[in-house]
Formats: structure tokens, C-alpha cells, sequence
């Protein structure tokens, strides 16, 4: 009875990974078919070709959006820390006026669902001039008041004394900041990075408002815009396009999977 | 004293800065712009409730928030009942207990445009991997994405299948925090395992019940990309989101006026359903 159950158990388990992973291994496989194969249930195709893959590249700039997304949330998510944690030290540890207003303000942000800004921040971003500018796909996610919020908690947890002491040896706030918190906050600062890249890479609402010119769509946006403007014109094509996208998330997922979970599981919840 | 004023003031400022340009300023200009009709072109105008009356009679709009209904009556409860069940099977002595884990929370880091995308595929008529399958175990072929009735509830089986990942780790965590000594004290009184479950577990993880609700509905009312990429809002406007009529208003019609008002339109609604399942939960919580 007892080993019956168990069998019962794995097998449900074998079934419901099948159900996350095999959509994604057909995909893989798909894009390595010749489109007489395309409908196929099998995951090894018996002509392996890279045509997908050619016409993909050619019809449209992957190459190029693949650069754009990874200048543009690099950017985002080294802004987010440095900044993030230069704005959580002073929330955090520096007594000033005004602080509990910041601290209050970054809280309700919280509740204020991103479609009530949407539209005003992009008419913010035309009358700025930047339609088509990487400064409208990185300027408006500079500071994050989730990641600020996270790395306060973290540092409110850190001894004054080691503060005190750096201050005796007149060290500047930056310095403790930089020398000091930072390598004792490894795991939280993980934690932001994580949530900020990923959060960065996979957005397309707004790149599709602010960007037009391919040269400047993010992966997400070029992939969006070639399947649904028929660019793309068979499976294959579509989803070999995907695959720029999920391969390099895929690979850093499989090495870092629980900072990754607890990352990106956490910065749903906020704390 | 002063320096830590004067460095504190200063390490905050930009901030500060950034939160009056792009936080504070666009949630006013959010409650401007519902006054106002403005195509981004000429100099914008003062409309009165004009917006506001328009969406009150615009029939896209409640049919986009009515196929919201119809999507959260769907992904709501199906989230809570297959991430139960596997935070369940996950809660025990398992082999490989963290490759399961990895395996269910994979979908969730892929970007929703490349799952829409993946899906399209996966439920196309006559070459989508789903009905292939069908068809081999003797079923008839399903329009998944084109039946107006299949459509939405086919949208909403996928969203629940991205992101069941996040809400089994958000259970898992409760699970951790029900005593041993309460299992143990259940187990001796004889109880069965489906007692168990109805009065020890299911009672201890309410909050996170509550919590699995909460976030999966208002992600529920910011449905966008599956809609934009899979059906366009058809067929017969069976999908269109709110947040894809927001962005036409926007992007096709240049009517930053109103697209603004159904943007508060749905904060608002978003605020008022979340608070009413927290009652209506309250309620139900203490009797």
C-alpha cells in the first residue's frame, strides 16, 4: 500500500514536470525541423536543419535586439543596485529630513498598479523627446521602490557599530557603504539583481508604446511584432526567434535555480 | 550630526528626484488626463466628463472587463487548486526534490510573449501539439484559440500553467510554518488524511490562500500580452483585456484622454474587487 502510493506520487510528479518541460523541449526540437516535420509529436527530428534559424536572423535585426536587451537591462539592473542601495542606506541608516516621507511614499507606490501610470508616463516619454531612445527604456526603471525596500530591510539589520567605527577611521558614507554593507548583503543583493534583469528582459507593454524602429525593439518586443506582422511565416521561423530569447535564461536558470526562485518568488510577494 | 543630515539629504535626492518625475507627477497627470482629449499632435483640450461619460456607455470597455470575470472565474480557482496540489506533493520526502521544484517554476521565467507565442503553436486547430493528441486517444479536434466560448477559458489554462510555479513556492512556505505538534496531535486523535487536510492544513494556510488570490487576480486584470499575441481580443472580442483596449486607445487611436481614464478606471476596479474578496473572506473566515 505504502509503495503503491509512492509510485502514485512520482508518477504525478513525472507527469506534471512533463507538462512544464516537454511544451518547452517541443519547441526547442521544432526549431530544428523542416517544415514537413513541423507537425510532428517527435522530439528528435529526422532531418535536422538550420534553416529556421537562417531565415530568422535574415528577415529581421535578432542579432540586434539581442544587444539591446542586454545593454538595457545590464543598465537597469546595475542602476537599480548602485542607486537602489545608496537610496536604502540613507533610508535606511542616515537620519534627514524628510525620510519618513520617502519611506512612506515608496510603501504606497507599492499599491499603485502600473496601468494608472502607463499612459501618462508615455506621454511624459514623447514630450521628453524620447520615442526611440534607449534613455525611454531605461530612464523610467532607474530606481525600483520594491528593490529599495528590500535592501533597507537588509541593511536595517546590520550592527551601528561596524557604521560607528568606519566613521572613527573617517570613512565617508559611500565608502561604508560600498566596503562595508555591500559585501556583507551578497544575498539580497542577489536577490535584486535577479528580479530586476529578469523583470527587464521579458517586459514588451512598454517597449511596444515607446519604441517603433527595430533597430531599437528589445527581444520580447522584435519577437512580439515578427510573429504577429507575419515576418516570420512559418512555426519554425517564430519560434527559432523565441529561442534567442530563452536560451540564455534557460542555461542560467539550470545553474543558479534557487537564487532564481527565491528571487523571483520574493520580489512577487514584497516582503 | 550635520554631515549625516547633509549626506543623508544628499544620497537621497535623486531619489527623490526620479520619484516626482516619473511616480508622482504621472499619477497626477493620470487624474489630469482623464479631463482632457489629447492626440499627442495637437495642443490638448479641456473635455469636462466627456471621457468619463464615454466610458461609462462604451460597450468595448465593460465587455473587456466582463472577459476579465470570465478569465479570473477560471484562473483563480484553478491556480489555487494546482499549486495546492503540487506545494502538497513537493511537501514530503521526496528524491529529487529540488529538480521537481525547478521543473514546476520553470514557466515562470520565460517571458510571457515567447509562452503566448509557444501557445499559439501548442493550441492551433489542425497542426497544435494539444490537439494531435486528442486526435491519437480518439477525440475530435478542438478550436481552442477561435471558438469564442474556448477561447478566454484556454488563455486563462496557460496563464495558470505559467505561473502555478510562483504561487507552489508561496505555499510551500506556509506549509513550513504548520507545527509538527499539531500533526503529530491530529495523526494520534486517528484522523484521516483527507480530515487532516480539511481541518489542519487547509485552515493554517489561509494567508497564503488569501495571498495566491489577491496577486492572481490583480495579474488576472493586467492581461495584455497572451490576448495581443494569440487572438488579438477575438474572436467575437471574447479576450480583449482591459490593458489591450487601453493600449489600442493609446497606440491606434491617439486618444491619450481616454485611454488615461480606462487606466484609472482600472486601478480603481482592481482596488475595489480586492477589496471585496478580503471581506467577503473575513466573513467567511470567522464564522
Amino acid at each position: 500500500m505504502k509503495t503503491l502510493r509512492r509510485i502514485g506520487l512520482y508518477a504525478g510528479l513525472t507527469f506534471a514536470a512533463l507538462t512544464f518541460i516537454y511544451p518547452f523541449l517541443w519547441m526547442a526540437s521544432t526549431t530544428f525541423k523542416p517544415p514537413s516535420e513541423v507537425g510532428t509529436l517527435a522530439l528528435i527530428p529526422d532531418q535536422i536543419t538550420l534553416d529556421n534559424y537562417r531565415t530568422m536572423w535574415a528577415r529581421a535585426p535578432f542579432g540586434r535586439a539581442l544587444v539591446n536587451s542586454t545593454l538595457v537591462a545590464t543598465t537597469i539592473t546595475l542602476a537599480v543596485l548602485v542607486f537602489g542601495s545608496m537610496t536604502a542606506y540613507a533610508m535606511a541608516r542616515l537620519r534627514f529630513r524628510g525620510r519618513p516621507a520617502l519611506n512612506a511614499a515608496t510603501l504606497a507606490l507599492l499599491l499603485v498598479p502600473g496601468q494608472l501610470t502607463l499612459i501618462p508616463l508615455y506621454t511624459l516619454i514623447v514630450q521628453l523627446g524620447w520615442i526611440d531612445t534607449y534613455a525611454a527604456l531605461i530612464v523610467p526603471y532607474l530606481f525600483n521602490p520594491t528593490a529599495i525596500l528590500m535592501l533597507r530591510q537588509f541593511f536595517l539589520q546590520i550592527p551601528q557599530s561596524l557604521i560607528d567605527a568606519a566613521r572613527m577611521d573617517g570613512m565617508s558614507e559611500l565608502r561604508i557603504l560600498f566596503t562595508i554593507f555591500w559585501p556583507l548583503s551578497k544575498p539580497v543583493l542577489s536577490i535584486v539583481a535577479i528580479f530586476t534583469f529578469m523583470g527587464s528582459w521579458n517586459e514588451v507593454l512598454w517597449p511596444l508604446l515607446v519604441v517603433r524602429d527595430q533597430q531599437l525593439m528589445t527581444l520580447p518586443q522584435l519577437l512580439t511584432v515578427f510573429a504577429l506582422g507575419g515576418g516570420a511565416g512559418s512555426v519554425g521561423v517564430s519560434l527559432a526567434s523565441a529561442m534567442v530569447l530563452v536560451v540564455p535564461v534557460v542555461f542560467a536558470y539550470m545553474f543558479l535555480q534557487r537564487n532564481f526562485i527565491e528571487s523571483m518568488a520574493g520580489a512577487g510577494i514584497k516582503g | 550630526m550635520r554631515a549625516e543630515q547633509r549626506s543623508g539629504s544628499l544620497l537621497a535626492a535623486p531619489y527623490t528626484a526620479f520619484l516626482l518625475l516619473f511616480a508622482a507627477y504621472p499619477i497626477v497627470f493620470a487624474l489630469v488626463l482623464v479631463f482632457l482629449q489629447w492626440d499627442l499632435v495637437t495642443a490638448p483640450s479641456f473635455a469636462g466628463f466627456a471621457n468619463v461619460r464615454l466610458l461609462a456607455n462604451d460597450g468595448r470597455f465593460w465587455r473587456a472587463v466582463g472577459n476579465t470575470f470570465v478569465f479570473l472565474s477560471i484562473h483563480v480557482p484553478l491556480q489555487i487548486v494546482t499549486a495546492l496540489a503540487l506545494a502538497l506533493a513537493l511537501n514530503r520526502q521526496l528524491v529529487l526534490r529540488s529538480f521537481w521544484r525547478a521543473a514546476f517554476f520553470l514557466p515562470v521565467v520565460i517571458s510571457g510573449a515567447v509562452v503566448a507565442i509557444l501557445w499559439s503553436n501548442l493550441y492551433a486547430t489542425d497542426v497544435g501539439l494539444i490537439n494531435k493528441l486528442l486526435v491519437r486517444v480518439g477525440l475530435a479536434p478542438v478550436p481552442w484559440l477561435t471558438d469564442p466560448l474556448t477561447a478566454m477559458p484556454a488563455i486563462a489554462v496557460m496563464v495558470t500553467w505559467k505561473n502555478v510555479g510562483f504561487y507552489v513556492i508561496i505555499y510551500l512556505a506556509g506549509l513550513q510554518y504548520i507545527p509538527r505538534s499539531c500533526q503529530e496531535a491530529i495523526e494520534i486523535e486517528g484522523a484521516s488524511s483527507w480530515q487532516r487536510f480539511r481541518h489542519l492544513t487547509l485552515p493554517m494556510l489561509l494567508p497564503q490562500t488569501i495571498l495566491v488570490i489577491t496577486l492572481s487576480t490583480i495579474n488576472g486584470f493586467q492581461l495584455f500580452i497572451e490576448p495581443y499575441v494569440m487572438t488579438g481580443g477575438g474572436p467575437l472580442r471574447r479576450t480583449y483585456s482591459v490593458v489591450l483596449y487601453l493600449y489600442t486607445n493609446a497606440f491606434s487611436y491617439q486618444k491619450m484622454g481616454y485611454a488615461a481614464t480606462i487606466g484609472v478606471a482600472l486601478a480603481l476596479i482592481i482596488g475595489a474587487v480586492v477589496l471585496i474578496q478580503r471581506r467577503v473572506i473575513g466573513k467567511a473566515d470567522a464564522l
